[in-house]
């Protein structure tokens, strides 16, 4: 490899540490590479040159003084646009949000910052992070590098799409229903879930808080691990963090490197196989190739039950949309973002529905009335209240399985990338592609994504789910399936012909 | 839809004697307080909590809801609650969460509350009130804590109403300020009592969260409010249909707005009409209540559980430290504190009642003996707060110039017809009563020689009433003494001006 953007994030750390890049010529190759490419691929909603290089500067100028450096200290970042930067643009993709800049970092951004990451821009996405393909932005979609006529993935597409391509080596996606994973397996990227509570939310605009998990996106596990210890780590600023040590991930992306998972057993859900009807022939061939893989590496492959994993996708969609019907409700127009109709006749109350109207696209809207639904009075306890009683059995499913497992697989997502427009007119055929990355979700525990084959000669990816606070077993798993690829998948991505 | 009632409805069916309307018809109470924890930082966020800073200069973007803030809770603001929990007798969970109310309204940053629902943080206490000598037990349904909003402020109409206002501005420096509920059972069989049990409960509420010093309970800053449900009944009857009233912002108010209620409510039921559950607004200028619109009872308010916030289990070790560290609370305080003045029961309960017992305790450790300090409070200033309709605290007098008038008073410097003068002058804010006295020359007359000069001049105006003196009767003196004061514009000491007319006649 001769290109700085073909080089692993875990390369560039060494290469600007030992002195053989500046991280600002590292920097200055990634902006140039979305100059070129990211007027077809619609990755980023905004690109911060100017901040990139200076952070980039104070990197070499830190080399240059022998200062001790992080881990990841000069290797550039994209950042999901639900991630609040302060000073730059953030706008979860949506209308509601189009010039608002924050006063204020996120944990994860003052992170990337004090880790001396460059940031690069912020990506695209499915508006406020509601969608599996990206097609839900109000800025545009964003195209897959693999197949421009198809979708990255969603809800995270642009962070995907910007790894797949080579603009940045690493980025930063958020995981609610599957929106870190699903877009990796059909980018051929490495994409992790951490547990909820060990990353941050604060600083996150809020889709889903009890679901919501800011994550890693990479070509590889190692560079995923890497980043995750970055970020990850308690926060007092969000109640729901755990105060506990953060898995050594790192460590154990090295040890599944070495390619041996003797004594590993693995769990099949027994009722993901039965419901493999959703899933495409390929992606299964796919899958069912990298189990073989894992096998030979000395992993025991071992059926669970988890009965209740039929009710994910329901139960989902129960509580994510209440949670984001409450969450969306302070965009109203009165102290942030857009205000539609204050023509100085129209009342307070008239402005702010206005102003909703015009600034929510049409799966906001959507999940808005939904989870207003599920969560008025008589029908609460049917709805909101009933998914709350199927999320505790599914926590208890997984709570069983991983007495008998370390870890579960299965498929990230039943397709490949789909077409543009394929599922936009059918939603639950769009909710489909989450179907075997919720119940983590649901759960609590790690999930991640890992590239395992082609189908159609599109990626197809591996899902390796952990116990919570149990993420090293899942990067010790994709790391080791990446170990029996000759060339890394995300490195076979066909080259991009920029505009 | 419900229909709307309002005033009108009233108007047309009147209002009923008080009297006449507490012998037909039972009143049930009930009532909500919400209490301003003065905790140095807000609910679910570091931003300082100071009254009557400029507006949005208490704000951060927690308390803005700027996209992905959370909110972490302050410990010091559940600690306060559950203090008050033990105070009013209540449990304290075991396991307690926050829950989200939701509704838009513009200074309500979220457009959720932050508040508590199925799992409040205090349950089932009590608090006991005697009113007119007989004790009332009030029992307390929950605490729970939850955040204010901002303010709304609408400019640029004549009346400071959103009618007719050209913009509105809010101020969220309140927003997020800790807001504890605190939520009455109903209150059956106060009979025409029921607006001073309302008021005694409220009144005790007060005192009791004073004393523990976790809110300055000013109801006049907005640092406690009350809401007054009230229904009425036929004896015998199932309770009646009640109704909420808000905005009730005074001790006084809430007497008023209970008998409003009752007055109002009996003459509907009078007229057979039916009473809507609906909520109302005091007015404080005449004292009437007013329907809301009808739209606020269709409220939905989608309640959840607070995802962003951990359920809260507080252990019983803490809530007993916390309870070893509760002051001595108000009832406990009035048994020392009648027995320390040695007042009777009746003249310590005249002393509640008036709302008297921090002023006079204040005007005692001010210097001056307990009988004066009740004597002003319960006399001469009682009945100027009741003629200005104002309560006794509010009064422009404190303790400390009460005790100083006293003081007066005893050393022989202002008789009692002065001090009421001086109490004119000290209300009229030209300062402590000494420089009252002097600026308006109201001390008494010492010096003897003028008394004399004063005195001889009545004897030799009044011969025969000096005769009858002379002859044993000293009751006649009264006439003599009337006739000095006159003179010296009532600046004579009495006293004094007896002994000099007996010693000069006898």
């Amino acid at each position: 490899m001769s290109r700085i953007i073909d080089k692993t994030a875990a390369e560039l750390a060494a290469d600007i540490r030992e002195g053989r890049l500046t991280s600002v010529e590292v920097t200055t190759a990634f902006l140039d590479r979305i100059d070129a490419v990211d007027g077809t691929l619609n990755a980023f909603l905004h690109v911060d040159r100017e901040g990139a290089l200076a952070t980039a500067a104070e990197v070499d100028a830190a080399v240059a003084a022998g200062q001790e450096l992080g881990p990841l200290a000069g290797v550039p970042i994209a950042v999901k646009d639900v991630v609040v930067t302060k000073g730059l643009p953030t706008t979860a993709a949506s209308k509601m949000l189009e010039g608002w800049i924050p006063p204020y970092d996120a944990t994860i951004t003052e992170r990337l910052k004090a880790a001396k990451m460059p940031i690069l821009g912020k990506t695209n996405m499915d508006e406020f992070a509601m969608g599996s393909s990206t097609e839900y932005s109000a800025f545009g979609k964003t195209l897959n590098p693999w197949d421009n006529g198809r979708i990255p993935g969603g809800s995270g597409g642009g962070s995907a799409s910007a790894v797949a391509a080579k603009m940045a080596p690493l980025a930063i996606g958020t995981d609610t229903g599957g929106s870190i994973r699903q877009p990796g397996a059909v980018t051929g990227t490495f994409g992790a879930k951490p547990t909820y509570g060990s990353n941050s939310r604060y600083g996150l605009i809020a889709f889903s808080s009890s679901l919501d998990t800011p994550g890693p996106v990479s070509r590889n596990a190692l560079d995923g691990a890497l980043l995750h210890e970055v970020i990850s780590g308690y926060d007092p600023r969000d109640s729901t963090a755990i105060d506990a040590p953060v898995p050594p991930v790192v460590a154990a992306a090295k040890a599944g490197a070495t390619g041996d998972l003797s004594g590993v057993k693995l769990g099949i859900v027994k009722e993901f196989a039965e419901g493999t009807d959703a899933a495409e022939p390929g992606v299964i061939a796919a899958y069912e190739a990298g189990v073989e893989q894992l096998v030979k590496l000395g992993a025991e492959i071992v059926e669970v039950s988890c009965p209740s994993f039929t009710y994910a996708l329901p139960t989902y969609y129960l509580i994510a949309p209440s949670e984001a019907s409450s969450n969306l409700a302070r965009y109203d127009g009165v102290r942030y973002g857009l205000r539609s109709g204050d023509d100085g006749e129209r009342g307070l109350e008239e402005v702010m529905s206005l102003t909703r109207e015009a600034g929510f696209g049409p799966e906001v809207k959507r999940r808005i009335i939904l989870g207003t639904y599920a969560l008025s009075a008589g029908y609460v306890d049917a709805f909101y209240g009933k998914a709350q009683l199927v999320r505790t059995l599914i926590k208890q499913d997984f709570e069983k399985a991983f007495e008998q497992v370390d870890a579960i697989i299965s498929p990230t997502t039943p397709f490949i990338a789909f077409k543009f427009g394929e599922r936009t007119g059918d939603p639950y055929q769009m909710y489909l592609a989450d179907l075997y990355t919720i119940p983590t979700n649901l759960y609590g525990g790690p999930g991640v994504s890992v590239p395992v084959g082609l189908s159609e000669g599109m990626p197809v990816g591996l899902q390796v789910m952990g116990p919570v606070m149990g993420d090293d077993i899942t990067y010790r798993v994709a790391a080791a399936l990446e170990s029996t690829q000759e060339t890394l998948l995300a490195d076979t991505a066909p080259e991009i012909e920029g505009k | 839809m419900t229909q709307q009632i309002d005033g009108s409805q009233a108007r047309r069916s009147g209002l009923n004697d008080y009297d006449k309307a507490v012998e037909t018809y039972e009143p049930v109470l009930g009532l909500e307080t919400h209490i301003e924890l003065d905790t140095r930082t807000k609910m679910f966020c570091g931003c300082s909590t100071t009254f009557g800073a400029e507006p949005n200069t208490q704000t951060c973007p927690v308390c803005l809801a700027l996209p992905g803030a959370l909110p972490v809770a302050n410990k010091a603001a559940i600690e306060a609650t559950i203090k008050i929990g033990l105070a009013l007798n209540c449990h304290i969970a075991e396991w307690t969460r926050f829950a989200r109310k939701n509704y838009f309204y513009p200074d309500m940053p979220k457009n959720f509350q932050t508040s508590q629902y199925e799992e409040p943080l205090c349950e089932n206490g009590y608090v006991d009130v005697v009113v007119d000598g007989k004790e009332y037990r009030v029992e307390i349904e929950r605490v729970h804590l939850e955040e204010d909003t901002g303010k709304t402020l609408h400019v640029g109409g004549a009346t400071g109403r959103i009618h007719g206002a050209t913009e509105s501005l809010v101020d969220y420096n309140r927003a997020g300020i800790p807001l504890v509920e605190i939520v009455t059972k109903p209150v059956p069989g106060t009979g025409a009592l029921a607006p001073e049990v309302a008021k005694a409960y409220t009144a005790e509420l007060r005192d009791i969260v004073r004393s523990l010093g976790v809110s300055d309970v000013r109801m006049e800053q907005g640092s406690l409010r009350c809401d007054v449900n009230l229904s009425l009944n036929l004896p015998g009857e199932e309770w009646g249909t009640r109704t909420e009233t808000k905005n009730v912002n005074s001790l006084r108010s809430v007497e008023r707005a209970v008998r409003y209620e009752v007055r109002r409510q009996s003459a509907l039921l009078d007229a057979g009409e039916r009473i809507f559950q609906e909520t109302r607004h005091f007015q404080e200028t005449t004292g009437e209540t007013r329907a809301g619109r009808s739209k606020e009872e269709a409220t939905d308010y989608r309640y959840f559980p607070e995802p962003d916030l951990a359920v809260m289990e507080p252990s019983r070790e803490w809530v007993e430290e916390l309870r070893a560290t509760l002051p001595e609370l108000p009832r406990k305080r009035r048994e020392r504190l009648q027995a320390e003045w040695s007042l009777g029961d009746k003249e310590m309960q005249s002393v509640v009642n008036a709302d008297a017992v921090d002023l006079i305790q204040a005007t005692v450790d001010a210097g001056t003996t307990p009988s004066g300090a009740v004597k002003w409070w319960l006399g001469e200033l009682s009945r100027r707060a009741n003629e200005s309709g104002e309560e006794l605290a509010a009064l422009a007098i404190t303790p400390k110039q009460v005790a100083e008038l006293q003081g007066m008073v005893d050393d022989g410097r202002l008789n009692d017809k002065l001090a009421r003068q001086v109490i004119d002058g000290v209300l009229a804010g030209e300062g402590d009563p000494a420089d009252v006295a002097a600026k308006r020359g109201l001390e008494v007359v010492s010096d003897t020689g003028a008394l004399e000069v004063a005195v001889e001049e009545a004897i030799a105006a009044n011969p025969a009433v000096a005769d009858k003196i002379r002859g044993g009767t000293h009751a006649a003196a009264g006439v003599l003494i009337g006739a000095v004061m006159k003179a010296t514009k009532g600046q004579a000491d009495a006293g004094t001006v007896r002994k000099i007319i007996l010693d000069k006649l006898s």
